[in-house]
């Protein structure tokens, strides 16, 4: 008790050194003011001869004070005495009542005497004296705010506020004596007294260049104050008085500032600053009244905490950069085409083929993107090699290439900026130190408005500490761990064979629909054309419930259990995504074969075609023949596009019909049958569904995948995502707030959407490479895309920059392509990393050891402190008793004289801890070696020892220990 | 309500858009949801709305700390932790997105200071602890338990070794927790 008392008084002395400090500087300010005042009061008069004898007073009084500081003028030293005074009172208010600063000053002096009782810690009363002696020193030395803030505790930003405080509250007294014309308040009167008995002086004008400075450097420091007010905890009434003085202040100083000319810019500038600032808070206001469904996501942040909402803010995220992809594909590939190129009909690739027209219109034809949906801009077989299209000679197939890479460059930025950030927001977070602090201070999610949920979250927070209770006593019992394990394996042997089948049945099925394909998918029915899609998204439907299913076997903590399940779904999509390319992969090889035997068949084709209709004279104008008729290549980039479109459409329908079949019509089933139903099926076996965020979370992370894989083969594939993500926006907010209950493992939100992040970023690199992959291998078709009759897509660079730039750029690029150069650029890369890794190792370490550093050594200074503290009381103690023992030390001297020597290894301990074991040695005293003595009697005196071994009666030791104990 | 409450002066509300971490918007939000508890007030019109009545408030209403947060920001001289419109603005300010984690802990920790003493003592800690695992006795942490989770915290946070936390040491534990400043927030 007398220790926290110690640290509480402690704060408050430092509290009152700068306020009293400031004090005096307030008291400068005061004076500034006043002159300026009465400058503009004087320039309004233009009274020439008042002005000088004011002048003539102002430097009087310049002087007198500076001999006052000089000489230490006794009545200077009397004012700042009173002022102390003041400024101690008003400490021990703030102390007492920190919240209500604002309170009247009357009120604080009735109270201050009160309270002045509280402080009876005899260490803080010196700590005082000290502390107004050092305080006069820098009053003499008269420096400038600036510094003088520098010097007071830098760092201690609490004391900082109380310092602002006060010295807004003195400015405020000031004030009011001065309009009033007469003061009011008793002690601030006598400084204010003292200036006012030159009434308003001086001349802005007549201000020396260095209070001119220190003018501007209050003006400064005001505004820096408005800025910061915001994060100041303090009532808004304060708040509120203090913004509206600082703001009065600034804007009557700030164009006062400054001469002629310049006086005129910085009235500018400053006019200016305030037009732009508030020009950037309307825009703020506007910028965060643009972003969409913030209110929706508000709603489920409180009914379903963080963690639910951190799904749909990654939801949103992803549209925004789905909308910036959309926007290249769509304005720089998709919009130029359809403008500029040539129209539908006019070549064979931007017509539908003769055999296929008859059902081109159909819808079933039209949903599997087969038909007219073809052979259009939305895949790539449509855009013509027409190096520049239109009036603007747009490049079509140099920017059809560079928006596929572009799209996956923005991509990677954006995945590893926001990571960075993310980083960046949790540093630190990976300390462990305070586990349990940070359950009971953080745990408790505040967004959290409905009560179920709060239920859930009161449970889940006593489970949680239950754990960390038991684990932390390590008392965790393994009942036989053989089993769990065996059951662990068994777990994992399950979910491998899943995986497995899933792969394989994958890669049979697509096999299977390339022999569908082969003989013509008209002579099958719905499923047999849609299988593929209809077995992956099947697929990614049931797996993860039955590793749920699988996982319990294992019993695993659910936090880990979380992690298995997400690492395994992850696997499951993965393995899945991977056979599907892979399959895919044997479908171009086979397309490729077909092409080549298309290629072969066109010429014999052609020569026919000459041949029979050729007439005699060769000048006869070259045949035509309508385009749909032209006998073309199978085109196994717009297959590829396909495939990919087609499985995004199935991919989210099957999400949508998930999302009704499992959340809307069970929750229906459950509410309406609940009455006449023989269990509660509410919260018996179905009951409603839970909002699944990790799941939710992956399948729109392999979403994306798709899109970033399929892109660059089908361009309307961003556009058709954003619109699926539009959708399931409103669907999945729906369906969460009317058919979901709260989770029942309330997860934190943060600290996962790195993880979500860190997912995106793998997919994203696995996604991209076989994109890459086909794009820099294989050649493309002969007869459609952008890039037909080249050999490889990326020729398009190089044929841009041989004809459309001038010579030398060409060579220097194939320079820079030598493969020696290329090779020396990537080992400087990878040098260029490992430095840069290596250092921000050494960063980190640094980092780590002056966290430790300063934390013992705040650790060691709090014990000095405390052991100063404990000695002094310990003395006082010993002070009093010294008398008392003095006149008892007669009667006992001989028992204790043999008692010591027996205890001399006790002293000696107690010696060296510095006296902090005094009353166990004590005790031990007692006990053991006093037997003669009655027990009251020791009791009632416990340093009755230590007054013999301080008074010399042993020799050696006792000396010693009586010095350290004193010191 | 009187003609003064019932609007905001476009002074009034740039001077709270520069003190609180509010948007306009939030502001006049908060101003509205603020009106309508007024309007539930029965008995004279006041300038404050009482405690009770702000817990109705759906964001407070499953909040087991929501009592403290009333007293705390409160500047009711009979505290009652009755709000005016800027204490509920500070409220709302301290709570929001944007605020700062120096701001945000420093309630934090008056939050949990039950008696207001300025520190976190050992009574402190296990009255937040109670509100933290909820009413029900099946919740409940045994006496055992709580005792062991007090000296852990403690052994955590308390860094002069005084056998209480206080705002600094706080602050310390707080400003390296990943999850604070994600969950210290409440949105109208």
């Amino acid at each position: 008790m007398p220790r926290h008392k110690l640290i509480a008084s402690e704060s408050d002395v430092s509290i009152e050194v700068d306020e009293g400090k400031d004090n005096e500087f307030s008291l400068y300010y005061v004076e500034v003011e006043e002159n300026s005042k009465g400058g503009k009061e004087k320039q309004a008069t233009r009274d020439g001869k008042r002005r000088r004898e004011r002048n003539g007073e102002v430097n009087r009084r310049r002087a007198s004070e500076k001999r006052s500081t000089e000489m230490g003028d006794k009545r200077a030293e009397r004012k700042h005495e009173k002022h102390h005074k003041t400024t101690r009172k008003e400490g021990e208010k703030h102390r007492k009542r920190p919240r209500r600063r604002s309170a009247d000053e009357e009120e604080a002096e009735k109270e201050s005497s009160k309270e002045k009782k509280n402080i009876k810690n005899e260490r803080t009363k010196t700590i005082k004296l000290e502390d107004e002696k050092e305080k006069d020193v820098k009053k003499k030395r008269k420096k400038h705010v600036k510094n003088e803030e520098d010097d007071a505790n830098p760092g201690k930003t609490k004391q900082k506020d109380c310092q602002e405080v006060a010295l807004k509250e003195k400015k405020k007294k000031r004030k009011k004596p001065e309009t009033t014309s007469e003061s009011e308040s008793q002690s601030e009167s006598n400084s204010d007294s003292e200036s006012k008995d030159n009434p308003a002086v001086g001349v802005l004008g007549s201000l020396t260049p260095e209070e001119l400075e220190k003018l501007k450097e209050a003006v400064d420091e005001r505004k820096k104050l408005i800025t910061t007010l915001k994060g100041k905890p303090w009532p808004m009434k304060k708040k509120l008085v203090i913004l509206r003085e600082s703001q009065e202040f600034v804007e009557k100083y700030e164009g006062a500032l400054g001469k002629g000319k310049g006086r005129k810019l910085y009235a500018y500038k400053v006019l200016m600053m305030k037009k732009w600032m508030k020009f950037q808070r309307d825009l703020d206001n506007f910028k965060t009244a643009c972003i969409p469904w913030e209110m929706k996501i508000k709603e489920i942040e409180s009914h379903f905490g963080s963690s639910v909402a951190s799904y749909f803010i990654f939801l949103r995220w992803m549209y925004g950069i789905n909308m910036i992809l959309f926007g290249l594909t769509f304005g720089l590939v998709m919009v130029p085409e359809a403008l500029m190129g040539k129209p539908y009909g006019s070549m064979p690739r931007k017509t539908v083929p003769r055999v296929e027209e008859a059902s081109a219109m159909n819808f079933a034809v039209l949903w599997d993107f087969g038909g007219y949906a073809k052979y259009s801009v939305l895949f790539y077989g449509y855009y013509n090699n027409q190096r520049a299209i239109g009036w603007l000679k747009f490049r079509m197939p140099l920017s059809y290439f560079l928006v596929g890479v572009g799209t996956v460059a923005y991509s990677y930025m954006v995945v590893i900026r926001t990571m960075a950030r993310n980083a960046n927001e949790e540093g630190g977070g990976d300390d462990t130190s305070f586990n349990f602090s940070w359950k009971t201070f953080t745990s408790w999610d505040y967004l959290i408005g409905n009560p179920e949920t709060a239920d859930n979250k009161f449970a889940s927070i006593t489970t949680s500490f239950k754990e960390a209770i038991v684990e932390e006593q390590e008392s965790r019992k393994d009942d036989n761990i053989h089993l769990t394990r065996f059951l662990r394996v068994l777990a994992n042997f399950l979910v491998l064979c899943c995986l497995a089948g899933s792969g394989y049945l994958i890669y049979f099925v697509v096999r299977r629909s390339q022999k569908f394909a082969l003989e013509g998918l008209e002579n099958y029915g719905w499923w047999e054309r849609n299988e593929v899609n209809m077995v992956m998204s099947l697929l990614g439907m049931f797996c993860p419930m039955l590793f749920d299913v699988i996982s319990t076997l294992e019993n695993y903590h659910p936090r880990i259990a979380l992690q298995w399940q997400l690492g395994r779904i992850f696997a499951l999509f993965l393995g899945n995504l991977y056979t599907f390319i892979i399959a895919l992969m044997d479908a171009i090889q086979l397309k490729r074969a077909e092409e080549e035997i298309v290629k072969k068949n066109m010429t014999i084709w052609q020569a026919s075609l000459y041949n029979g209709t050729v007439p005699d004279n060769s000048t006869a104008l070259p045949i035509t023949v309508h385009p749909a008729d032209v006998p073309r290549g199978p085109c196994w980039e717009t297959m590829v596009g396909q495939e990919f479109v087609r499985l995004i459409i199935s991919d989210t329908m099957t999400t949508y019909i998930t999302l009704l079949i499992g959340d809307f019509f069970r929750a229906v089933l459950v509410r309406f049958l609940n009455n006449c139903w023989c269990w509660d099926l509410e919260y018996g076996f179905p009951s409603y569904s839970e909002f699944d965020v990790s799941g939710n979370v992956l399948g729109l992370i392999f979403n994306q995948g798709m899109i970033w894989m399929g892109a660059f083969y089908a361009p309307c594939l961003p556009a058709l995502n954003l619109l699926r993500l539009h959708v399931s926006m409103y669907l999945q907010c729906w369906a969460v707030m009317c058919c979901n209950v709260p989770q029942e493992r309330v997860f934190k939100a943060s600290g996962s959407s790195n993880f979500y992040m860190a997912m995106l970023l793998v997919i994203l690199f696995l996604s991209t490479l076989p994109a890459i992959y086909t794009i820099v291998s294989i050649p493309p078709s002969f007869d459609c895309g952008p890039f037909s009759g080249k050999n490889r897509m990326f020729d398009v660079i190089q044929e841009t920059l041989e004809t459309d730039f001038p010579a030398w750029i060409g060579k220097v690029f194939s320079y820079a392509s030598n493969p020696g150069l290329v090779l020396s650029f990537l080992l400087l890369l990878v040098l260029a990393i490992y430095y840069l890794q290596s250092t921000s190792k050494t960063y980190k370490r640094v980092n780590m050891e002056l966290k430790k550093k300063l934390q013992t050594q705040n650790e060691e200074n709090k014990k000095k402190n405390k052991l100063a503290a404990l000695k002094a009381a310990n003395e006082l103690e010993q002070a009093k008793k010294a008398g008392e023992q003095c006149s008892n030390s007669a009667s006992d001297l001989g028992v204790n004289e043999e008692s010591s020597s027996i205890d001399e290894a006790g002293h000696r301990r107690q010696a060296g801890q510095n006296g902090r074991l005094i009353h166990p040695s004590q005790s031990h005293h007692t006990q053991n070696s006093e037997p003669p003595v009655s027990s009251t009697h020791t009791t009632t005196r416990p340093p009755a020892s230590r007054g013999h071994t301080a008074s010399g009666h042993l020799p050696g030791h006792p000396q010693k220990n009586a010095h350290s104990n004193r010191r | 309500m009187g003609g003064t409450s019932s609007k905001l002066s476009k002074d009034l509300l740039s001077e709270y858009q520069e003190l609180t971490f509010l948007t306009k918007q939030e502001i006049l939000m908060a101003h509205k949801i603020f009106s309508e508890l007024q309007d539930k007030e029965n008995g004279p019109y006041s300038a404050r709305v009482s405690m009770e009545k702000v817990f109705t408030l759906p964001e407070l209403k499953s909040n087991p700390f929501r009592k403290r947060i009333c007293q705390v920001f409160s500047t009711s001289d009979l505290k009652d932790g009755s709000l005016s419109f800027e204490d509920f603005l500070d409220l709302l300010s301290a709570f929001s997105d944007s605020a700062t984690l120096e701001i945000k802990s420093h309630y934090a920790f008056r939050i949990f200071d039950f008696d207001d003493d300025g520190t976190l003592d050992a009574r402190d800690l296990e009255k937040l602890v109670n509100s933290l695992t909820g009413e029900t006795d099946d919740t409940r942490l045994t006496g055992e338990e709580m005792k062991q989770l007090i000296g852990n915290i403690l052994e955590e946070s308390d860094i002069d070794k005084d056998g209480t936390v206080n705002l600094s040491e706080f602050q310390h534990v707080i400003s390296r927790s990943p999850d604070f400043v994600s969950s210290f927030k409440i949105v109208m």
